[in-house]
Formats: structure tokens, sequence, C-alpha cells
């Protein structure tokens, strides 16, 4: 998956779960629903793309609250394998 | 059969519980008080002599043949225009009625051509049925024949009014008028030809026509029709209930339903007169397969292709994975159809990759609404608008793309509601005869949420929130977090005026009126939806109908327009790919385990790919098999080179269709598909109303296309085993708690049903929300304006916003094979005057449009309809590529293409664009690919 687009729809989706969340526990809930969102709407392969854009160093790329959603929330999103 | 649409009660029905006894020549009989005396005669199966009553009128007293004495009153008064009184008695045929009736008569037939046995309505005229003698008389008048569906004979025309009053009356568009006084009087299209003249063509008036003046040219050339059936349109989100009125198993003409709960009796031109598509020659007829796009297709049986078809998922799936294929069902397929191709991909594919063109549409309002509500769907019935007294019609064009609910809301405008637009174009509604808005908040395009907030912060911080509403049915917490953003100075109109461009003082006063008329209804489209903040628009939406108490009964709500006929439906029937039918996620273990249970499979907990995350898939090779039945996603979907490339990398692409659309251009597998008038089935329109769709002809390719799945899905090893679409919803009403209560008997027995229909709703709910939101408490969102990433800069200064109009329909693969196109045979492009000077272009230049994504050319329309800096197209043509320009970007939550927001330049050009010029060379190509068949007309053309 195109790891561009990939960042800019996760950044799409941290503006609005992030937008009125600036400290606290609204934050660590605003990160949550960044995660929960990805998790309930994204395919695993994209989910898998994410992280490892992620992981290959683009977290620059990434707005800071949607990065930080995606390292405290990998567990959710990591895809189970399947046979 | 439900239905007592044969019968013509004369005058409207008058509701109301207190009813008036009265006696008709003998006869007593209970009425509701307001009746006239010749419905009342009616309801006592009394039918009295009438020329220019009807009963999807009001009394007009014209034609002087519904006369009756009534004892005690001098006089023989018309029966049409008095209404009845306790006690009154009622005699409708006496020596003295007869004698006056005859003279009448005599008159009217004086002036009409005797040419009964040759007439068009003969067997089938008022006229001809109320005549008792004849009077060789005739005088000869020029025939009308300008518009393609209907002829206007005014040698044969009694000047009855019945058509100018429908116009006025029913459709609100006032195009039909009387010239001249007496003797000389004549209906007039406005003294123009009628295709020259305002008429809309949506049959209000030949359908009112007591005689063969105003005629269908389909009945002129095929005769009267000798039975019919009831079935639903298969064109917009309204979802009129037509009669198919038919010769064996020719379509004569379709005839607006009267029982139809969505439309009421009325029609627009593309559900009334083009379903000529159903029989073009350009029907493919015979599967057919093919190795390469690029080889021609080879004629197979039905058996040879699904098996083909067949071997091919399974070899990708052996080779790249369960996750590389999937499916897309269509809006424009019965329910029962979309359920099945969701179940072929969770049940037969074994994942979810499914999704349906309401990712392309409004998704969003199923996020939103969701969300917010609590349910993906419309609050209100489409009767609900007649009791609003402000109406906010946001980023939708009615008049256009949902014509019979327009008329509807027209006449609501001229009974004295209010109305507010916004919209980026001077539509219709703002000013059309006898209606004007009151407020057009000409916002600039990707501006919505920014507008929304405007107008919440103008009922925020004026204190005119409905509390108590909200405190009795709203999160109390989301409420309060809500109430203090939109109040924020930032959000004010007078702050948003730099970025939607609307004045603050028009943005207070629309937001006053909204919370201060009574009820508030909101009506909106694609131009909300269709957005990189669509879902958080509808979210808007929600919060303003909540935050003013206008959520939870008649005359007000939050009302989607769907754009095709079955979006609500294929939404409904689990065709995203995180969802299950109901709006139940994959994840949910109950959910999952019920439908395991039923359809005796292990399936997926994870959500599927979107359509345009497919095209991702196959660009990166993890995704290389499509199975589309009844959608053009070459056609429709943005950034057009994106998506040919994403289809042109598939190893195995199924079409399902009627004609060989651009996507089948790029199938290796064709089955082919048939129309709504050759299946059954039902179709859910935007007011969640389900009605039924009935076969009146054979499946011309031998199969109805929830056949087709069944085969496909046998032939990958899954077995369905339905003998009736009946069956279907009978499994859907098992699974899914909305529908526990629909049935084909139901329906049958009802007409339609609006879900939930179930042990609390066993006739289905009209109204949404009204003890309590779906979800409990109404949840308020914070809606933060985001502005689009499609910014205008000096390269690319202009806007283009997308849309469609009255007589095309979405991609145009229907009503581009109809006499449609004699109203719009291309597409252009709308620019502003001073936008147009500015660039030297003149009305009809042909100018190249461009964008960060591609080029295409169109002639350009210059009007004032659209604002400076904003220009606009439609997409119903291929070859004008209109989603060649439109980008990848997306609404956050869904996906959602922003169709409605690219930054272009406009530029005047003597040639076609290059991909226009490759797009012509493709489709010569694949025309030359098709097996030798009668001469078919390029690109779906008449």
């Amino acid at each position: 998956m195109d790891a561009g687009k990939l960042i800019k729809m996760a950044n799409d989706i941290g503006r609005f779960f992030a937008a009125p969340a600036a400290a606290g526990p609204a934050r660590d809930q605003a990160l949550f629903g960044i995660a929960d969102h990805i998790k309930r709407f994204w395919d695993p392969r994209m989910r898998s793309a994410i992280l490892a854009a992620l992981d290959a160093g683009h977290a620059q790329a990434l707005d800071e609250p949607v990065a930080a959603a995606l390292l405290a929330h990998r567990t959710l999103l990591t895809p189970v394998a399947k046979a | 059969m439900y239905s007592k649409d044969t019968i013509d009660f004369g005058t409207p029905a008058k509701p109301g519980a207190a009813t008036v006894a009265v006696d008709i020549d003998g006869v007593a009989v209970n009425v509701p008080a307001g009746t006239s005396v010749m419905r009342a005669a009616m309801e006592a199966g009394i039918a009295v002599p009438k020329l220019c009553a009807t009963d999807s009128l009001d009394a007009f007293g014209s034609c002087r043949l519904c006369v009756v004495e009534i004892e005690g009153k001098r006089g023989c008064p018309a029966s049409c225009t008095t209404i009845v009184e306790p006690g009154m008695k009622v005699h409708t045929q006496t020596p003295k009625l007869a004698q006056l009736r005859r003279g009448v008569m005599e008159l009217y037939i004086s002036d009409h051509p005797l040419d009964c046995l040759t007439c068009a309505a003969n067997g089938n005229c008022e006229l001809q049925n109320m005549a008792g003698a004849f009077a060789i008389t005739h005088f000869d008048a020029p025939t009308d024949t300008s518009n393609p569906y209907f002829s206007f004979d005014a040698s044969k025309c009694i000047v009855c009014s019945r058509c100018v009053r429908a116009c006025d009356e029913v459709q609100g568009t006032f195009a039909l008028t009387v010239l001249g006084r007496g003797f000389d009087s004549k209906i007039s299209a406005g003294g123009k030809p009628f295709m020259d003249s305002d008429c809309v063509s949506c049959g209000a008036c030949v359908q009112a026509c007591p005689t063969a003046t105003l005629m269908e040219k389909s009945v002129i050339q095929l005769g009267q029709p000798d039975r019919s059936v009831v079935t639903t349109c298969a064109y917009c989100g309204v979802g009129c209930s037509f009669r198919a009125e038919m010769k064996g198993s020719q379509v004569v003409r379709m005839v607006p339903n009267k029982d139809g709960h969505a439309n009421e009796g009325h029609s627009c031109v593309k559900g009334r007169f083009a379903w000529g598509y159903a029989t073009h020659p350009d029907r493919i007829k015979h599967p057919m397969i093919r190795a390469s796009i690029h080889d021609p297709w080879r004629e197979v049986s039905w058996d040879e292709a699904v098996t083909y078809a067949a071997s091919e998922f399974r070899r990708i799936q052996a080779k790249y994975g369960r996750g590389a294929v999937g499916g897309i069902t269509s809006s424009r397929c019965t329910n029962e159809e979309t359920y099945l191709v969701q179940k072929l991909v969770r049940a037969a594919f074994g994942n979810n990759n499914v999704d349906t063109c309401a990712r392309v549409c409004h998704s969003p309002t199923g996020y939103g609404l969701k969300t917010t509500l609590g349910e993906s769907a419309g609050t209100q019935d489409f009767e609900s608008v007649e009791h609003a007294d402000v109406v906010i019609v946001m980023g939708a064009n009615p008049t256009d793309a949902h014509p019979v609910f327009a008329s509807r809301l027209k006449q609501r405008l001229i009974a004295g509601a209010k109305l507010i637009v916004i919209d980026p174009r001077k539509t219709d509604l703002v000013s059309s005869p006898h209606i004007r808005a009151a407020h057009h908040l000409q916002l600039r395009p990707g501006t919505n949420v920014a507008m929304i907030n405007s107008l919440a912060h103008v009922i925020v911080t004026e204190n005119r929130v409905d509390e108590a509403y909200v405190a009795a049915r709203c999160e109390p917490a989301d409420f309060a977090r809500w109430r203090e953003f939109v109040a924020l100075p930032k959000n004010s109109p007078e702050a948003m005026e730099a970025v939607t461009g609307v004045p603050a003082a028009t943005a207070r006063a629309a937001a006053r009126l909204y919370a201060t008329a009574g009820n508030g209804a909101i009506y909106y489209g694609l131009g909300v939806t269709e957005h990189s903040q669509g879902s958080t628009t509808v979210m808007g939406i929600a919060n303003l109908a909540m935050a003013t108490g206008n959520i939870g009964r008649t005359g007000v709500g939050v009302n989607p327009l769907r754009g095709q006929n079955n979006v609500q439906g294929s939404c409904d029937m689990g065709s995203f790919p995180h969802e299950f039918p109901g709006y139940r996620h994959v994840s949910d273990d109950a959910t999952r385990q019920l439908f395991e249970k039923a359809w005796g499979v292990a399936l997926d907990n994870e959500p599927g790919l979107r359509i345009p995350n497919m095209f991702d898939a196959s660009l990166d090779a993890s995704f290389r098999g499509m199975y589309v039945q009844g959608e053009d996603i070459a056609h429709s979907d943005p950034n057009t080179h994106h998506v040919e490339a994403a289809l042109s990398a598939l190893e195995c692409l199924v079409v399902h269709d009627i004609f060989l659309n651009e996507t089948a251009k790029y199938a290796h597998v064709f089955l082919p598909g048939a129309s709504f008038l050759e299946k059954d089935g039902t179709f859910t329109n935007a007011e969640r109303r389900i009605s039924r769709v009935r076969k009146v002809m054979p499946p011309l390719a031998g199969k109805a296309d929830w056949e087709g799945t069944v085969a496909l899905a046998a032939a990958l090893g899954y077995q369905m085993d339905y003998k009736h679409p009946s069956e279907i919803m009978d499994e859907i009403a098992r699974l899914t708690p909305t529908f526990h209560g629909v049935s084909y008997a139901k329906l049958d027995e009802l007409g339609s049903i609006q879900w939930p229909c179930n042990d609390a709703a066993p006739t289905g709910t009209p109204i949404m929300h009204e003890q309590a939101f779906v979800r409990g408490k109404g949840r308020f969102m914070v809606t933060e304006y985001v502005a689009t990433d499609e910014k205008v800069g000096p390269r690319f200064p202009l806007l283009l916003t997308t849309g469609r109009i009255l007589t095309q329909y979405n991609v145009g693969a229907q009503t581009r094979r109809t006499d449609n196109v004699a109203w719009h045979s291309e597409d252009t492009l709308e620019i502003h005057p001073h936008d147009a000077e500015t660039r030297g272009i003149v009305h009809g230049d042909r100018v190249a449009l461009r964008s960060r994504v591609g080029e295409t050319t169109l002639h350009a329309r210059v009007t004032e309809r659209v604002a400076p800096g904003v220009v606009y197209t439609t997409f119903h043509h291929p070859e004008s590529g209109a989603n060649v320009v439109t980008t990848d970007n997306s609404d956050w939550a869904t996906n959602c293409p922003e169709y409605k927001v690219t930054a272009v330049e406009v530029a005047k050009v003597m040639s076609v664009a290059a991909w226009q010029a490759n797009f012509d060379e493709f489709h010569r190509e694949q025309m030359r690919h098709l097996p030798a068949r009668p001469a078919s007309s390029p690109k779906g053309g008449r």
C-alpha cells in the first residue's frame, strides 16, 4: 500500500479526534479514538503498512497525535496472523 | 394486489376523524368532513360524470358535467366544489341532470375531432366515456410533437385546464397556461413548443389530460396496454411507485402510482419516460469471457462463464492470498441482490472485501448519523416536509436530482414555509416561479463545516438552544463540550465570513430563522458528503437539529437525499466492508456467529478493503480479482488515471451489468445483467421505505442478477438455495433486527414499509427517534473546521464542483440510451462571466479543464449560476472525463471522495485532451472486441 497515502489518511483522522484534546484524559481519549477508528475501518494490510511506515522512520510525516496513537495502541492495531 | 390506483375519486381525500353522514341516490355514506359531494358519491360506489376533476388536483368547477341536485337547495351545483353537509340528500341521476349534461357534452364534442377509432386514447378517453351523443364538426390545430415522449394535439383539447393545474399544483413548474378567452381559449406552454418551454416533462399534464390531447408517443405507437404491474422506479432515491402498463412483455408506458407512498401519483422525466434503455440494442445478452482485455470477447454459456470466473478467483487466492479478491454491490440492484453479493464475498471468498457505490456518495451519512443519533439513515418520511415551517436545503439540488420530492417541497414553500439554501450554486430552488429562498448562503466549496459551525454559534450565543429538549434527550457532557466549542469567537459568522464567503449578517439571519420559525427540517445531498470533511458536516447538521429540538416528530428532521435508487438499501444490506447487514460491525462476535450459523461457514472478523483501498491494493499487487455488479467504477470514481491503472492491473475482473460500460472494457468476464423490469425484489428509498420491484418481462439474458450471483457462488463451491427473491428477504428478516417484520406478503398487503419493521413497529416506522434516539441519548460531536488540502493558487485558481442534472442519471448508462439526450447530449463546464472574460472564453468554446491530477476538455457554458471563482460540470458522459480531473482526496472517516472540491484552471483550446484521444481509441478497440451484433451507438448515445 502507498505509505504516503496512508499517512495522509491517518493524519486526516487525527485532525478530527485530536482537535478538541490538547492534554490530559482528553488526549488519551483522542489517541484511542484515532487508533480505534483505524482498527474498525482499515483492512489489516493497511494497518500493517502504516505500522511499517512508522517503524521505517516516517513518524515525522505523521502528525504528532497520530504517531502517538499508533505507538500507544500498536497491539490493538496489529493484525492477528491467520491460517 | 394492493392498489386502488385505478379509481379516480374526483377530488382529493380530506384527512380527519370527524365524519359527516349523507345520502346519495338512497345510499347512506359516512365521509370525513370537508369531503366533496363528488368524492362522497365515489366512496358510495356511485360515479358522477366529470371531465375537469381528478383526485390528484383540487376541485376546479369548470366542466359543469358533474352537476347534481340536492334536496332543499336551488339549482344544480357542481358536485366537485360542493362540500357535504350533515343529512344532505343528493341525487346524481335525474332527467333534468341528464338534459343539462347532454347539452354540456354537445358543446365539448362540437369542438372536438371525431377520430376516436384511430385515436391513441380510444377506449381510455374520459371524453369518449362521457359522451352520449356526437356532433360532426372539428377544427384543425397544429400538433406539437417537439417533446420526445408526448405529443400535444390541440384539436382534441377541451380546455378543461387539468394540465395547467397539474403543472401548477402537482409539479410546481407553472409552465402551462390558458391563452385567449372564450372560444379562443387554448392551452399553451408559454406560447412556445413544449421543448422550448419551461416544461420539465414530468408527465403530470399527460396524466391529468382527460382526452388524447396530451398523449404518450409510446401509446400512440403501441396502442393501449392490456395489463399493468405495480413496481418501483430504478432511478433516484425517491423510489417512486409506478404501474408498468404492458402489452404482453412490451412496456407501453410507466404511469405513476397514486397509491405509491413515496410519490403519491407524481413522477419525473426519468421514471415516467426514460425506460427505453431496458431494450436498447446495446444490451449484452450473452455471457462472455476473454484472457486479456486486448482480446476479442467470446460468447459462452452461463455455466462456462461462472466456472471460468470461479477458477480465476480461486487461482488468484491461491497465489496472492485469501484477501486478494473482492466484490462491489450495486445501489442500482435490489436489496436481495446486494445481500447476495456481500454474502458471496464473505462466505465464498472468505473475506470482507465488499463495498458499494455509497462509498463515493453517502458513506459519511452512515458514519455521521450513526455516531450522533444511533442509526445510519434519515429521520423522516417525505410527507413530513408538508409540515415543515422552515427548510434548509444544503448541498442538494432536488429539482434536478430528486424531482418528485422537490415538487412536494415546492408546494410546501408556495404554501408559506421558509427556505434557506446553502450551496455554492444558485440552484433552481433559490429563485423559481412563486418560490424565493429567504436566504441563499452561497458558500465557497469546501467550507461546509465552517458554515455549519457559524450557524451553531449564533444559536448558542443568542440563547436559541431548546434547552428542555437537549436536557431530556442528549448526552449532557457532549453537549456542554460542543456548546463551549461552537461559542468560541473563531466560529462566529463574522470570523468565518472570510472562509465561507457568506456575509455574517446573512448567516445570522439564517440561523435565527431556522431556530425560531417552528418546525425546522434539513435536507442535504452529496454537496455535504463528498468532501474531506463530509462526515464532520453530517455530524454538524445533526448537532444543529438536536440543539433546536428538531428531531423526533413530523415536520422536522435530518434527511439525506440519497443519490441512487437503492443506496439506502445497499448500505442496509451489509455492503460495507466493516459491517454485516443492519450496520453491525464484523468484529462483533455475537453478530458474526449469527451469520456463521446461518451461512454455514466461518467468517472473517477484520474489516475488508473499501473501493479506493481496493484500487491501491491492486497497484501494490495484493489485490488481483474483483466482481462488480451493476456499477461503473471506471466512470464514476475519482482520479480516472489511477482507477484505470488499478483496473488494468487486475488479473480477473468480472463485470455483471446490462451494458458494456466503461468498467467492463477492463473486464475478463462479462455476466449479462437484468434491468429492474426483468426481476423481482425490493428497493429501499431515502426515507427507509422498502418497496417491491416486480418482474414485468423475462430477463433478456436468461437470468435475473440474483440468479447470476447464485450461479457464481455455486461455481465457487458455495451453495445458495433460493427459488425466489422472497426467500432471500425471509433470510434477511431472520438475521437483521430492523427488517425482522418484513416479508413480501406484508409488502403486498401494505404497499411499502419503512424500516425499522419489527415486533415493536409491525407496520414500519415513518418517523425515527420519536421518544428517544436509537443510541439512547443524542450525542453532540465537536466539529472543528479543517481546510481541505485542495487549495487554489496561481496555477489552479478556480474551484471545480460537480453534480448532475434533471434529465440524466449518474454515469448516464441508462439515460444516455434514451431520448433524454435531447436535453443533455454532452456535459458542459459552467463558468461565471467574469472568469470567462478574463480568460477570453465565450459561450460554446472548447476549454481545457486542468487539475493537479489530470486534464480534459469541455464546452463552456457562461452563466451566473456559479459564483466567480467556481466552475461546475456534470459527469453523465464518459468521454467528458470529469473524473480525470477529480482527486484522491477523501472524507477522513469513510474515504468518500472529495468530488466537490478540485482546484483547477480553465483555458480556451482547439482540440480534445490527450486522455480523451486515448479514451476514444480504447473505446473503439473494445467495440471491435465485441461479437458481431446490431450496430451499436458509441459510448451509449442514442
